[in-house]
């Protein structure tokens, strides 16, 4: 294989300032906040999987295969609470949610 | 030779496209569109990690995320009648914002990890042919334990999830089999004490009738 | 050989007596607590008798072990532990026996109480602390015992804790007794920074390399370390054997219940003083101005306290004062080296004066608790027992010869005759006019008492209300009588030892070497040895007696007042009124109480309310308020910052994170 490891993190970076980006615009839709984080998520996967390659310590692997198993049980919560929230509301704008004020 | 460029315009190739579905997830204006785009960008990451050789990983990024949670993300969108309008105001406003934070954490980031000492060649694959047997011989071995605790998340995920989501409707038929083979006589048949009125005797029969 | 378990049972009966009868009392009742209390002390008063034996006619060595190591700090190890030589056999029983008598005692004096299992808890725990202090064998344990016995004296003068006179003197017993302590616990230091050890052999094994070392207190005199170590720990003493001028609280403790004036303010507790002194007879040894000090105090407290009992009226007030002079002349007897004399005189002073205590515990009883003796008299047909056990204690107190107190009493006067310390005329003086002077408040008491014509009354209409008597002293609903067995019985038992225990004891205890080591006199001081070279028994003692001076200086004493409480009633008016300035000296106790509220109670009171208002009020409360009030006045600002929106949070982490990498990279990566 002869990618430079550089290239992975640096496109795993890109991702991540683009879902920080994606937080910043879409504040107010919870599912797009929820996808964002999936994508925080990839970019870390990214890195580890390319870390684990180049050190050659299937660590890194492992780490991954944990990091999707609880970014799965996490989405299904998360969505599970978005449905709650929207039976409950009618709603899923962030902007009206507000029950912790002050 | 031919074959290391080939593999760099790969990479460049499947970035690009994983960049830019990623731009679009973040900026269409249909959620809908969103996850597809996401489920672009998935597919996308999952060819780079194959090209940095975690087969196992790529394939269950495809088939954990493409094919269960965003199709569950698409059921929710789909499922819920949402207006998206409202949540689209203040995109203008935040969108200079968005970008110049993103930026100038791209830029910090890059700063500090220091590109230039990673550009390193990786040597020989260290899991040799299979990918799936160096990657299963560290889970269950090394992280048995971590593994069995996934397990364990995973399913209190599913039961939690299924716990907030379920709505029990006041008018729909069930049975319960806990309460159904806990009963007990008692609980069945009610004795009722009566007076005793009898009813007069009946006409006894004509007599032959013992004989027939 | 004495047996280690034995010395833990009979130290440890009262307490387990103490804890039943105070903790279960609702359980056990009041006869189950009486009686507990009574088996674990009778326990106790047996044990130590078998403890006396052994040591002394079944030539056991002197026991001398630690039972638990209590704490290690460095090199020092402190233990519970237990030291009996013949000193500790002789307090153990003394101790116990007084003990025992009182609590049968009790069972009369205490019969209408409602706190009756509570005062048997109390005594019995009290039993339990001073056995703790007399078989202490390390000065830390000796100063647990010695709190122990101030705490449960705090606890039963106080027993009427809502009568406002008693809790007051409660308080004022603790808190003089805290002056003491305060004395005494700095001894210990002392002790502790001369020897690097508590424990009393090694520190008396060493005593003599005290003589020559100084320490340096206040900048440039060195002091003699000897002299202040004794000073410290006799200032301990005075506090709890009521020496001038820390004698304020015993007066004022006789507000609690008789029986506890007779076995913790007459018999035991305060003896302590006494005792410890003669423990530390090594050390005191080393030190001739600490001597000096420990005579002038005890000749001082002796007469002058003494005379304070003659103008009393209250019947154990002048048994108090009595005790108080009493006590002087043991620390008198100690600060003449005449250690043996000492502890004698604290034996026989046990018995008759725990006898003068429950007669006129018993008297009180009959006059219905009245304790004025200006409404007594006349009680003699009435009450035969306690009539002729008063009569014995008396007789004893003011040194008859032949009762115990002669034997004893003697024995000091001659021994400081014969010290030749500094300060040892004016002692010698002041104890020999102390015997008319106990001679004469003695037989007032028992002519006012006893004598004469009743001058209280009985009026029929006051029947059965109890409460009637405070309101006219000398009213009584019944005609005064005899009191029950279990309060003629102690007095019986007490009278006998009172009578006859000096003529056994006196030559073995003084002119023999019977405490054996437990006490060390240098033979410079040794007066007693002086003595026993014109010591030529006990009977030819008991004869010498009619020419020796004291003899008929208590002789005047009684003649006098026969003279004037039996014959001449107006005289003692007439006497008061021509010593007008003296009666008034005697009756204001020298306003010694006075000096001491207006200066230190007031003193304190004021500093008090000057830290109140200005340390507690002001900075304290300040500083803790006005933080709350900073917290709470900032918090109404900074709460704005939780809006309750889900993206002005996930903002704060992303700018957060911003200018964390920011950092990192400007500053960390160098």
């Amino acid at each position: 294989m002869s990618i430079p490891l550089s290239w992975f993190i640096v496109f795993a970076t890109v991702l991540f300032c683009i879902s920080i980006a994606g937080i910043f615009v879409n504040r107010k839709n919870v599912i797009v906040l929820l996808m964002c984080i999936e994508l925080m998520l990839l970019a870390v996967n990214t890195n580890f999987v390319a870390f684990s390659r180049y050190l050659g310590n299937p660590g890194g692997q492992v780490f991954v295969f944990f990091i999707m198993t609880v970014a799965a049980a996490e989405s299904a919560i998360g969505l599970a609470i978005v449905v709650l929230m929207f039976r409950n509301r009618r709603t899923i704008n962030v902007g009206e949610i507000d029950t912790l004020r002050y | 030779m031919t074959h290391a460029i080939f593999q760099m315009v790969c990479f460049i190739l499947f970035a690009v496209v994983a960049v830019g579905s990623a731009l679009a997830v973040v900026s269409v204006k249909n959620t809908v569109h969103g996850v597809l785009a996401l489920v672009l960008t998935f597919f996308s990451t999952a060819c780079l990690w194959m090209l940095a050789e975690a087969e196992f990983l790529a394939l269950a990024l495809v088939v954990v995320y493409v094919g269960a949670v965003m199709v569950l993300f698409l059921f929710v969108v789909m499922m819920l009648d949402i207006d998206l309008e409202p949540m689209r105001e203040g995109y203008i406003k935040y969108l200079p914002i968005g970008i110049g934070a993103a930026v100038i954490m791209l830029i910090e980031m890059l700063g500090i990890i220091g590109i230039k000492t990673f550009n390193v060649q990786a040597g020989p694959n260290p899991a040799g042919a299979s990918n799936v047997e160096w990657l299963g011989q560290a889970l269950f071995t090394h992280f048995l334990l971590p593994f069995e605790i996934a397990a364990l998340i995973l399913t209190v995920g599913l039961v939690a999830a299924v716990v907030l989501a379920l709505r029990v409707r006041s008018f729909s038929k069930h049975q319960n089999p806990a309460a159904q083979s806990a009963v007990r006589a008692p609980g069945r048949v009610r004795m009722v004490k009566m007076a005793a009125v009898t009813p007069a005797a009946p006409e006894p029969k004509p007599a032959e009738e013992p004989q027939a | 050989m004495i047996s280690q378990n034995l010395l833990i049972v009979l130290a440890g009966a009262p307490l387990v007596g103490a804890l039943i009868a105070g903790l279960l009392r609702n359980q056990v009742g009041r006869a189950g607590a009486a009686g507990i209390a009574i088996v674990s002390v009778a326990l106790s008063f047996a044990l130590s008798c078998i403890v006396f034996y052994q040591l002394v006619w079944g030539g056991a060595p002197v026991f001398n072990h630690d039972v638990y190591t209590w704490l290690q700090v460095g090199k020092l190890t402190i233990g519970i532990g237990f030291l009996v030589d013949r000193l500790t056999a002789l307090m153990l029983v003394v101790v116990t026996f007084v003990s025992l008598m009182v609590h049968i005692y009790t069972i009369g004096y205490m019969r209408e109480d409602p706190g009756f299992q509570r005062f048997f808890s109390y005594i019995a725990l009290f039993t339990f602390s001073m056995l703790v202090l007399v078989l202490a064998n390390n000065f830390l344990q000796l100063f647990v015992g010695w709190e122990l016995v101030g705490l449960v004296s705090y606890l039963l003068i106080g027993f009427w804790f809502e009568k406002p006179s008693a809790s007051f003197a409660a308080l004022k017993a603790f808190i003089v007794n805290r002056v003491g302590d305060f004395g005494f616990i700095l001894g210990i230091a002392c002790v502790l920074y001369a020897f690097h050890t508590l424990d009393y052999s090694a520190v008396f094994a060493q005593a003599p390399s005290l003589a020559g070392r100084t320490i340096t207190v206040v900048g440039g005199h060195p002091w003699s370390l000897a002299t202040l170590i004794c000073l410290l720990l006799f200032v301990g003493a005075c506090g709890k054997s009521a020496q001038v001028p820390l004698h304020v609280w015993l007066p004022d403790s006789m507000e609690g219940p008789t029986p506890i004036s007779a076995l913790i303010h007459a018999a035991t507790m305060v003896t302590a003083g006494v005792f410890m002194v003669a423990r530390m007879s090594p050390l005191f040894e080393m030190s001739q101005t600490a001597l000096s000090v420990v005579l002038i105090v005890g000749a001082t407290t002796a007469f002058f306290m003494g005379l304070v009992g003659i103008v009393q009226n209250d019947i154990k007030r002048v048994i108090a004062y009595s005790t108080i002079s009493q006590l002087g002349y043991m620390v008198t007897a100690l600060g003449a080296s005449a250690y043996a004399a000492g502890i004698f005189h604290l034996m026989t002073h046990a018995f008759f004066k725990a006898l003068l205590f429950l007669g006129s515990g018993s008297v009180i009883m009959a006059m219905h608790h009245g304790q004025d003796m200006r409404y007594m008299g006349g009680l003699r047909k009435r009450m035969p027992i306690t009539y002729l056990t008063m009569w014995a204690g008396s007789l004893a107190l003011c040194a008859a010869p032949g009762f115990s107190g002669f034997f004893s009493k003697d024995q000091i006067i001659d021994a400081v005759g014969e010290s030749q310390i500094f300060g040892h005329t004016y002692a010698y003086w002041c104890v020999l006019l102390g015997v008319f002077v106990t001679a004469l408040y003695t037989f007032r008491m028992l002519y006012m008492t006893f004598h004469g014509k009743p001058r209280w009354r009985v009026e029929h209409s006051h029947g059965d209300d109890h409460g009637g008597h405070h309101e006219q002293p000398g009213v009584l609903p019944h005609e005064p009588k005899e009191q029950s067995f279990v309060v003629t019985f102690p007095l019986v038992m007490l009278a006998i030892p009172s009578i006859m225990i000096g003529w056994v004891t006196v030559k073995p205890l003084l002119f023999g070497d019977w405490f054996q080591g437990a006490i060390k006199v240098l033979p410079a001081h040794d007066v007693l040895a002086k003595m026993a070279e014109e010591f030529h028994g006990t009977v030819p003692m008991f004869w010498h007696a009619f020419v020796t001076p004291a003899f008929w200086i208590a002789f005047a004493g009684f003649a006098v007042a026969t003279y004037v409480y039996q014959f001449n009633p107006k005289v003692a008016d007439r006497a008061a009124r021509m010593f007008l300035p003296i009666f008034k000296i005697l009756t204001r106790k020298f306003w010694i109480d006075e000096v001491y509220y207006n200066l230190f109670a007031r003193g304190g009171v004021r500093l008090g309310r000057v830290f109140w208002k200005g340390g507690d009020a002001g900075l304290i409360e300040g500083t803790v308020n006005g933080s709350a009030f900073v917290a709470e006045r900032s918090s109404r600002v900074f709460r704005r910052l939780q809006t309750g929106f889900l993206y002005h949070y996930a903002f704060a982490m992303i700018v957060g994170l911003i200018l964390l990498l920011g950092g990192l990279w400007y500053w960390g990566l160098r």
